[in-house]
């Protein structure tokens, strides 16, 4: 069965997020949004799932502080985070590079900390966005043992390929290919050193169980909240 | 410091509470998906405000792209300046990158957290996570201590932010002074850390809202609010939740327009200063 590179990247995210119960997406994230959604279908109604953005039914009666709040408390155990630049130490920038601007850090430098786990998740796979040292910390991959620090990266999802963090050396290692793509084409276009094995499994692509749940329930959430998203990936 | 307990004025219009924020205001807004007193943000570019500083509640949006255009703005503190799905905002961008602007970059919760110090009075509030940033670095105001509890323990600390004005819009204003904001709760926040606070409302209700059990919850109480003006559709192009959305397409034709200096100038003389019937 045929599929969207979108449907591919949600079936691994919800991979990704396996049990927890409460799923934080935050703006302009439609691929996460689909991924805990699909869990949802799968799953009961389980996890919970606060969407940021939602314009009408937002989850948060306390204003915008309310999200941070109870993060900290430790009630969220999964949130996303992207990067104009990533790099080998999963150290993300949203500020500026070489005299570009970009908008700045939102909640990063706190929910990096406070979420029980982050996705880390940009589509595009290159050496501008992957680098070696990021050049602004807008917040830090790893902390020192003495900086109580409940949750941090889990891993990172680009589309050419999925890494996880490895806690211990402060390295991600790549876990798999994404079909389109394969390691020397990963290797090429990572401007950070990771570790790999001698041969890179493909990323498993979805079952038509879960592209049938995709493609009916998921899509018609998703097309409430993303309108544009859905025209283009499912012509809804 | 002694923040004021008010006497609320009622004004005629978004004109009279733009004239009430001086130049060289510090500013506390919302953004752009709690209600924004457009209009008098639209009033203040059209009476030449200067040397602003803006605080985004955590972030900022379209208003303070237009004020930066428009040449009002010395320096902003925010955690991003963002029109969303409109994509970057242009005229913010290009004064970063012209370095014509102070910008003193922050994450949201380290803003809430510095006005809910000034909310208690405390002259600062510890918070979790943050460190090893280049936020920290960069910041005037944010400093690590070791936990007094539990030595070995380094936490951030956020000094008090106590802006000299709050300026947002709601839904509805009564006689009495208070003003119904609902759930968005950053607007209290900002109001009652702020030494004045500047309010436009969509409609005028008789009485006192704080006598209504089911309105009472949603209100900012009049001790917090300096003056209120009506402003109908004031929150326009952006939205009030209930009442009216955000105009999309008016936003993506903002972020269009505004990539130009001259674009920027074609947008203000047809949104912002024909409008005005002074």
């Amino acid at each position: 069965m045929s599929y969207a590179k979108e449907e591919l990247l949600a079936v691994t995210i919800a991979r990704l997020i396996g049990d927890a119960r409460h799923v934080a997406v935050g703006a302009a994230s439609p691929i996460p949004a689909m991924a805990v959604f699909l869990l949802r279908e799968k799953n009961h109604g389980i996890p919970r799932v606060s969407l940021l953005q939602k314009r009408s039914g937002n989850p948060f009666t306390e204003g915008s502080r309310e999200l941070f709040d109870l993060a900290g408390q430790g009630r969220i155990d999964v949130f996303f985070l992207g990067g104009a630049q990533i790099d080998g130490e999963a150290n993300i920038n949203l500020v500026e590079t070489e005299g570009k601007r970009f908008p700045g850090s939102f909640g990063s430098a706190f929910m990096y900390f406070a979420a029980g786990k982050t996705i880390l998740f940009r589509e595009e796979h290159s050496p501008r966005v992957l680098v070696k040292k990021v050049d602004f910390v807008s917040a830090p991959g790893w902390s020192p043992p003495d900086v109580e620090r409940r949750g941090g990266p889990a891993a990172l999802l680009t589309g050419k390929a999925l890494f996880l963090w490895q806690k211990d050396q402060h390295r991600f290692r790549l876990e798999s290919v994404h079909p389109d793509s394969s390691a020397e084409d990963v290797r090429a276009n990572t401007g950070f050193d990771y570790d790999a094995p001698a041969t890179a499994p493909r990323t498993a692509a979805p079952t038509s169980e879960e592209l049938d749940l995709i493609r009916g329930p998921v899509a018609r959430v998703i097309a409430e909240n993303y309108p544009g998203f859905a025209k283009r990936v499912w012509a809804l | 410091m002694n923040l004021p307990s008010n006497q609320t004025r009622h004004l005629a219009g978004p004109e009279a509470l733009a004239r009430e924020i001086p130049d060289g205001a510090c500013i506390g807004l919302p953004p752009d998906y709690s209600p924004v007193a457009m209009e008098v943000v639209r009033a203040l570019v059209r009476r030449g405000a200067k040397d602003l500083k803006l605080i985004g509640v955590p972030v900022l949006g379209l208003c303070a792209d237009i004020l930066i255009g428009a040449g009002c703005v010395r320096e902003v503190e925010t955690s991003a300046v963002t029109l969303g799905e409109a994509g970057l905002a242009p005229r913010f961008t290009e004064a970063a990158e012209s370095k014509r602007l102070r910008i003193v970059d922050a994450t949201c919760p380290m803003i809430h957290t510095g006005l809910q110090a000034t909310e208690k009075g405390v002259p600062f509030m510890p918070l979790r996570g943050v460190l090893g940033s280049d936020l920290v670095k960069h910041h005037p105001d944010w400093k690590t201590i070791d936990n007094p509890y539990a030595p070995g323990d380094p936490i951030l600390l956020a000094k008090a932010i106590v802006p000299d004005v709050a300026l947002f819009h709601a839904r509805w204003a009564d006689a009495a002074g208070n003003v119904w904001v609902g759930r968005r709760g950053e607007l209290a926040t900002i109001a009652h850390a702020s030494k004045a606070c500047y309010v436009s409302y969509e409609e005028l209700k008789p009485g006192d809202m704080l006598e209504d059990e089911l309105l009472a919850p949603g209100c900012i109480g009049s001790v917090y609010v300096t003056a209120v003006a009506p402003a109908p559709r004031g929150a326009w192009p952006l939205g009030v939740p209930g009442a009216y959305g955000i105009d999309d397409a008016h936003l993506m034709h903002y972020a269009r327009l505004a990539k130009t200096a001259a674009g920027f100038r074609q947008y203000l003389d047809e949104f912002v200063f024909k409008t005005v019937a002074a």
